[in-house]
């Protein structure tokens, strides 16, 4: 019977369109309604298939930028020009529509406030919205395990959440920008890519034995794996998820 | 580093389609160097199919080909899979 999952077995979905809400020129959130939908941890993905009139699929992976909240999933999406599917789901679906989903599909790039920490986040772009997860989780859940997230964007009207984070900081959150190709007047956080350097001043030291979740494109990612090996942090305690270069 | 590489998290829908259960947490074991990790962190690379590689190695752990209703799953490369929290 379509929608009523076995444990583990993945089925599609339809989701319908609630709400979209615009977040920076070139990424939306849409929040779904999926009827059924047997809640998720942070971190998770969906994946998402649109099928032509002709019956040509296209199928992608989007993380999940909620915390678990009853039948409701938001996604954030990054519109990319030559994308064959975020165009569609940032620009032509209106509330009411309906989409083909399965999920939540992951198990090791999650976290949970059981998980304990302290949390290193690191986010490159688009990197951000799964680890916008744990942080909503993070707070939906009145955690305040040690949390930092290092997050770097080109332009600060790329940053994505950047009133929410603001909101969530204190706590035990602590939020540091980088932005890597041009920054307002009067910036006052760090200007250039991740570095070593950046790492070493943000992140707590490899006595504390953090927990790493980096995502984003994958030479960023790539670096910042490789130097926090390099500043002594345990490979095992580095989580990564790459986006391609392509995708969307 | 190739840009075009992503993880075992990209392919974790497709997995679970065919193992039925969550399997970026399952531990692969490398048959050409030993090396044993969680499936999310070996490195894929998307083509006509995909391939999954040894993070330690770039041994070819695994090929899956996709088409239709039906899947080509050539691991050779993989020692062993443990598959965990089954229930």
């Amino acid at each position: 019977m379509a929608g009523t999952a076995l444990p583990g077995r993945l089925t599609w979905q339809l989701a319908e369109l609630v709400e979209v809400v615009v977040e920076t020129p070139h990424a939306k959130t849409i929040v779904f309604d999926v009827p059924g939908w047997p809640g998720h941890q942070a971190g998770q993905h969906v994946d998402v298939r649109l099928t032509a009139e002709d019956g040509y699929q296209a199928e992608r992976s989007y993380s999940i930028a909620s915390a678990p909240d009853h039948t409701r999933v938001a996604l954030t999406v990054q519109r990319l020009e030559d994308g064959e599917v975020s165009p569609y789901l940032t620009d032509e679906l209106h509330p009411g529509d309906t989409i083909e989903l399965r999920g939540p599909i992951g198990g090791y790039f999650v976290w949970e406030p059981s998980d304990g920490g302290p949390l290193m986040l690191v986010a490159g772009g688009s990197g951000i919205v799964p680890l916008m997860a744990m942080i909503r989780t993070r707070a939906a859940a009145g955690d305040d395990t040690e949390t930092c997230l290092l997050y770097s964007a080109r332009r600060q009207d790329d940053l994505i959440y950047r009133d929410e984070l603001e909101h969530l900081s204190g706590n035990g959150l602590t939020v540091v920008y980088t932005l890597t190709d041009s920054h307002p007047p009067g910036w006052t956080s760090y200007a250039r890519r991740v570095d070593r350097e950046m790492l070493a001043e943000v992140a707590p030291g490899p006595a504390e034995q953090p927990r790493f979740f980096s995502c984003g494109p994958t030479p960023f990612v790539e670096a910042v794996a490789e130097t926090l090996v390099q500043l002594g942090h345990e490979a095992g305690s580095i989580k990564t998820e790459r986006f391609g270069p392509t995708g969307g | 580093m190739d840009e075009l590489m992503l993880d075992g998290n990209a392919v974790a829908g497709l997995l679970q389609e065919v193992f039925a259960v969550e399997m970026t947490t399952a531990i692969g074991t490398c048959a050409s160097c030993g090396t044993a990790g969680p499936v999310g962190a070996v490195h894929v690379y998307r083509g006509a199919g995909i391939v999954l590689r040894c993070p330690h190695c770039d041994n070819v752990l695994a090929k899956i080909v996709k088409s239709d209703s039906r899947v080509w799953i050539d691991s050779r490369g993989l020692r062993t899979l443990e598959i965990r929290g089954l229930v």
